[in-house]
């Protein structure tokens, strides 16, 4: 009951919006912009065809590839440097000169490397969400506090508990912090590659119906997906952060 | 009584903006075999500086540090060190944490030390519990236990209890000599509280302000258990308040 009032505001806005949408299409008379209507009919017509569920498919590959691919790469390495002073003295500058690079300046050279297969989104996205994630665990270990390792070192363990008793557990709940940033990177990125080739996922309908005939109820009918299926992407990755052993970071 | 622990001349000095700050100038004195020091001394004045010191974790720049006729080169299991502000790992639950310095043993033996370690300072039934979920006495009492489970010789307490309410510390305090009535350890004890020094302590070391030195030792000769409020324990603790610099009691 409480979640329901509590919702009630921002759907009030939406349903708001949605009304204005229609009233000003209407009173415009367009013919190319949709009324929400014809973005629900639209919708239903890739549903029946089943073409949605082939771009939201190849959309959710590319993005997830990529960024299991980053992960596996940025959490140790962003481990290795915040442990290892020389790595982080070696590697810091490089990654803070390439973070700052839009992963659509990648596009011509991933166009290059990798053609215009799958390979190329799937090269965006884990150049995109690499970066975050090496930063954020590398923080992670460098805001260690120094209670905690003083306490492993009075104890006198080993140096591999120290690590997967203290370190990794202790980084945790910053590694999936820069992971929630880097799937949502991610999937910013994905939309764009795909608008560039590929006959495939959400970025290429929305381009591909424009360029077939004004299809603009599929245009934001794309825009929409895209926008819910980021939502639940994040709330996948907050579901990350109600485990018990790291919740003691966020529980403030 | 064996001695156990020796200071000589420690002596410990940080960089700051000012120049070398000197925190500790000379410190000397020794803890017997089995016997509890407290040290006292106002806010600020290096007895941190000092413990870490003692403990292992930081070298002093002049004079020794002696454990059992040996120089201290590093943090020993054999002598835990209880922070102030608590270093109870808040990713693992009480069990998890009271297992962490039992590498060593068995896996099955350990479960069994840390609940028993846990039944001793009364945390029964919170094994599972994760240290957000618990209280900032029973925090105490599971560091506590922590540091008795891996039997050291020598416990070195920073306030372990100054950041607890009057009540809930005075309790912690006799619930500790209880258990150092029925495991020997050696304590050498940090705090401002000069009636806790006295509750607790068999000597106690009051330390003048910065750089730190001993300026007095008093000998608490009371037996256990002390009456807090017996004529003698005030005289004492007049005494030592004196010594620190607080004359007037209105």
């Amino acid at each position: 009951m409480n979640r329901i009032r509590q919702a009630l505001p921002s759907v009030l806005v939406i349903a708001l919006l949605l009304s204005v949408w229609w009233a000003v299409v209407r009173a415009t008379a367009s013919v190319i912009f949709p009324t929400p209507w014809q973005v629900v009919t639209g919708t239903l017509e890739l549903v029946e065809d089943g073409t949605l569920w082939m771009h939201i498919g190849a959309s959710l590959f590319r993005v997830g590839t990529g960024f299991l691919l980053a992960v596996v790469l940025a959490v140790p390495l962003g481990l290795w440097m915040g442990w290892v002073r020389g790595a982080f003295v070696t590697l810091n500058p490089i990654f803070q000169i390439l973070r700052p690079i839009s992963p659509i300046a990648w596009i011509p050279i991933a166009i290059l490397w990798f053609g215009v297969g799958n390979a190329s989104p799937i090269y965006l996205i884990f150049i995109s969400s690499l970066f975050p994630m090496i930063v954020q665990t590398t923080a992670g270990v460098h805001t260690i506090e120094r209670r905690y390792l003083r306490a492993a070192e009075n104890f006198g363990v080993s140096r591999t508990t120290l690590f997967t008793r203290v370190v990794v557990p202790a980084v945790l709940p910053q590694i999936i912090v820069g992971m929630r940033i880097g799937l949502g990177v991610a999937w910013l990125v994905v939309v764009a590659a795909e608008m560039i080739a590929l006959r495939s996922g959400l970025g290429y309908l929305i381009i591909d119906s424009r360029n077939a005939g004004n299809r603009y109820d599929l245009v934001i009918a794309g825009m929409i997906l895209i926008g819910v299926i980021g939502l639940m992407l994040d709330g996948l990755m907050r579901l990350l952060e109600g485990l018990r052993s790291v919740r003691w970071r966020y529980a403030h | 009584m064996r001695t156990k622990i020796e200071a000589k001349d420690v002596q410990k000095s940080f960089v700051s903006d000012a120049g070398p700050l000197c925190v500790v100038e000379g410190a000397s004195f020794s803890v017997g075999d089995g016997e509890f020091v407290a040290l006292v001394g106002p806010s600020g004045c290096g007895k941190s500086t000092l413990m870490s010191m003692l403990a292992g974790f930081v070298r002093p720049d002049r004079g020794s540090v002696q454990i059992d006729g040996v120089e201290v080169a590093k943090p020993s299991p054999s002598a835990i060190h209880i922070s102030q502000h608590g270093s109870i790992f808040p990713w693992l639950t009480v069990r998890e944490n009271l297992m962490f310095g039992l590498d060593r043993h068995a896996r099955a033996e350990r479960a069994g030390l840390a609940d028993h370690y846990a039944g001793l300072v009364g945390l029964t039934g919170f094994e599972k519990s994760y240290p957000h979920e618990l209280s900032g006495g029973m925090l105490k009492r599971a560091e506590l236990a922590r540091a008795l489970v891996v039997k050291p010789e020598i416990l070195f307490m920073d306030e372990p209890f100054s950041a607890l309410d009057a009540l809930l510390s005075l309790r912690l305090r006799g619930e500790l000599l209880r258990i150092l009535s029925e495991e020997r350890h050696t304590v050498l004890l940090i705090t401002h509280d000069v009636e806790e020094a006295i509750h607790l302590a068999d000597r106690v070391l009051v330390l003048a302000p910065r750089p730190t030195r001993i300026q007095a030792i008093f000998e608490v000769p009371f037996s256990h258990p002390r009456k807090l409020a017996s004529p003698e324990v005030q005289q004492l603790r007049v005494e030592i308040l004196r010594e620190l610099g607080v004359d007037r009691f209105d």
